[in-house]
């Protein structure tokens, strides 16, 4: 990973280049992605878009190293993330990337404190920096009395906000929200878009969202759409 | 990075107190088991040890013939009272000696009867092995001489066939013989390798040839040393003179043996090397089951936190992290096991020695090696299901319900 931190790196934060992924072979085969190529360049704020099975979740995955292309290339920071090994790959994810999930994601019977801690540890970041860093990203996400309350003591939403300084504490150069407010009725799924676009507006944080609804979509300031495994509609608008 | 991981898997048995718990219950039971045998064990070892010293430190007794171990015996003629006073008359170190005959045979006294040691000796008996007399009084010299009827009773004796009758000028019979009871031996109590040592009937030596053995055989001699410094030396002085008694072909094996309480404890100490082999298998036994216990309550673990290991990949941990971190919770389970097991099977031995009546000792190599074994049973079984949980596919885990 060094070569990654060490370049002085100026191109696109990510980069899928005629990327294909197929599931399966032969006649069982899935096309889940066809052919996408898109960049995303540090500090942008992008939806990705579609209907189940438009292959939004297969470029959620391989975006977040979880997955490696069939064919063509994704490159991350310039770097072919089909030509790393699988502990390599981790050391991306927990070096560059942060996740936010539906589900919210957090261990259970876990303070948030703690919760947010976890990538810290796995950064081998010493005990006193850490809990500073944590306490900072609840503070950023406005639960900063919430720290010794566990995952089952905390509403939905703010459930959702550990989850995102858990995705943030690390400062990652590309935070991947897989539908974040899927499970959160509307005014708490309002805040937490508020909540992101201001992460994406006063910390720069480039994001990635992906989601179904065009409402949560037009928080970002650029929207792909995805259609079977291909890119169809792409479009832009001012921030706020 | 270890003390990461520590710090993680700690936190993970915190959140499952109950769970953890009942997991190492497997190897708490199996050490505590063996803290328990084992401490008692040393405690009888080291009583046994306390009571052949009892037996008399400065004691040796002399066999016809080699002793071969196993018991079997070199063919050699047995020892007669001549052989006794030669060693009387010649000796500079020893205290006292004693001839021995001992046969078992049934004593009889009204309606009860039992089967005890006869033993044929002579007055220097008591002083051979240190054994004062509770009530009564020991043979008169004339009554060595004459082998006349008379006899010494050990408590177990007493107690059996007496019970509360007087028994001091009562007559016993000693198979077709009888006797007259003159005294009572001091209470000795069991010895772990000779049994009931208080179940006795002692006689003079004349007698108890002439009319129990039927013959002017000695079995064996007891000779105590004047103290213990002189035992060597005194063993010394035994097989000179009993070499010139009988001699043998040059080149070969004396036809006579001397053995000290020594020998008699290492001959204790080959039978407790076959029960520590017993309670080596135990042990070895009751961790595979622990160990077992501990890697089916892993796979569940396993299962269970899928969308958690799902999560910790996402986060950046890599296969080797995951997989340590799996292995140190069921070290940490399986240690905490045995610690918890050592604990109790100390308290278990500190409250079953008194009711043993053996002392309560110490082992903290055995205690080592208890909660080494116990750590060491925690990662062999918790190996596999810490691959399993290290070769899960993040995308697959995140989706798990």
């Amino acid at each position: 990973m060094s070569d990654l931190s060490t370049k002085v790196y100026a191109g696109p934060v990510v980069a899928f280049d005629h990327v294909a992924k197929v599931y399966g072979e032969g006649d069982t085969a899935v096309r889940a992605l066809d052919d996408v190529s898109f960049e995303i360049h540090a500090g942008e704020f992008i939806a990705v878009m579609g209907a189940s099975g438009s292959g939004k979740s297969t470029t959620m995955n391989i975006l977040g190293c979880l997955d490696t292309p069939t064919s063509g290339q994704y490159l991350f920071k310039g770097v072919d993330v089909k030509t790393l090994t699988r502990d390599q790959r981790a050391l991306l994810r927990r070096h560059y990337l942060g996740f936010v999930f539906q589900g919210f994601n957090l261990l259970s019977r876990t303070t948030a404190l703690e919760n947010l801690e976890l990538p810290l540890i796995y950064r081998r970041i010493s005990k006193s920096e850490r809990r500073d860093m944590a306490m900072d990203a609840l503070h950023a996400v406005g639960l900063q009395n919430r720290e010794h309350h566990t995952a089952a003591e905390l509403s939905g939403g703010q459930q959702q906000r550990v989850a995102i300084a858990r995705a943030m504490v690390t400062k990652p150069s590309l935070l991947l929200a897989d539908e974040p407010t899927g499970n959160l009725d509307t005014a708490r799924s309002l805040e937490i878009m508020e909540l992101l676009t201001a992460l994406n507006q006063e910390q720069g944080l480039t994001i990635v969202l992906v989601t179904h609804e065009n409402e949560v979509a037009a928080f970002a300031r650029r929207r792909l759409e995805f259609r079977d495994g291909n890119i169809v509609h792409e479009s832009r608008s001012e921030a706020a | 990075m270890i003390g990461n991981i520590l710090l993680l898997s700690l936190r993970e048995i915190q959140r499952n107190v109950l769970r953890s718990i009942l997991t190492t219950l497997g190897i708490v039971i199996g050490v505590a088991a063996v803290i328990v045998v084992v401490t008692l064990g040393a405690g009888t070892k080291a009583q046994v040890q306390t009571e052949i010293s009892k037996l008399g430190s400065t004691m040796l007794t002399v066999f016809p013939g080699q002793r071969r171990h196993g018991g079997a015996s070199q063919v050699a003629p047995p020892f007669e009272m001549e052989d006794v006073t030669a060693l009387r008359r010649e000796t500079s170190m020893l205290s006292s000696v004693a001839p021995m005959s001992i046969q078992r045979q049934v004593v009889v006294y009204g309606n009860g009867n039992r089967r005890a040691q006869v033993v044929g000796t002579d007055r220097d008996f008591v002083n051979v092995r240190n054994w004062d007399l509770a009530a009564g009084r020991m043979f008169s010299p004339s009554e060595e001489q004459s082998g006349k009827s008379v006899c010494i009773i050990g408590e177990t004796v007493r107690k059996e066939l007496f019970k509360d009758e007087a028994y001091l000028g009562n007559v016993l019979r000693i198979g077709r013989a009888s006797c007259e009871v003159i005294g009572l031996l001091e209470p000795k109590g069991q010895v772990m390798f000779s049994g009931d040592q208080d179940d006795v009937v002692v006689v003079p030596i004349k007698y108890y040839q002439r009319r129990i053995a039927g013959n002017t055989n000695i079995d064996q001699i007891y000779v105590a040393a004047l103290d213990d410094t002189l035992v060597d030396a005194a063993q010394s002085e035994v097989e000179m003179i009993m070499r010139e008694r009988r001699p043998s072909q040059p080149g070969a094996e004396d036809m006579f043996s001397v053995r000290g309480v020594q020998e008699m404890s290492r001959a204790f100490q080959s039978s407790t090397a076959v029960m520590t082999g017993f309670l080596s298998a135990i042990a070895a036994i009751s961790l595979l089951v622990g160990g077992i216990g501990i890697m089916n309550i892993m796979l569940v673990s396993v299962t269970e936190r899928t969308r958690e290991i799902g999560i910790r990949m996402a986060i950046g941990a890599r296969e080797k992290e995951v997989l340590l971190q799996f292995l140190v919770e069921a070290a940490m389970l399986a240690g905490f096991g045995g610690l918890v097991g050592i604990a109790l099977g100390l308290g278990g031995a500190l409250a079953l020695a008194p009711l043993l009546n053996v002392p309560f000792i110490v082992q903290p190599d055995m205690m080592v090696m208890a909660f080494i074994f116990s750590a060491a049973v925690g990662v062999i079984f918790g190996y596999m299901p810490a691959r399993r949980a290290a070769r899960l596919d993040p995308i697959e885990a995140l989706r798990h319900e």
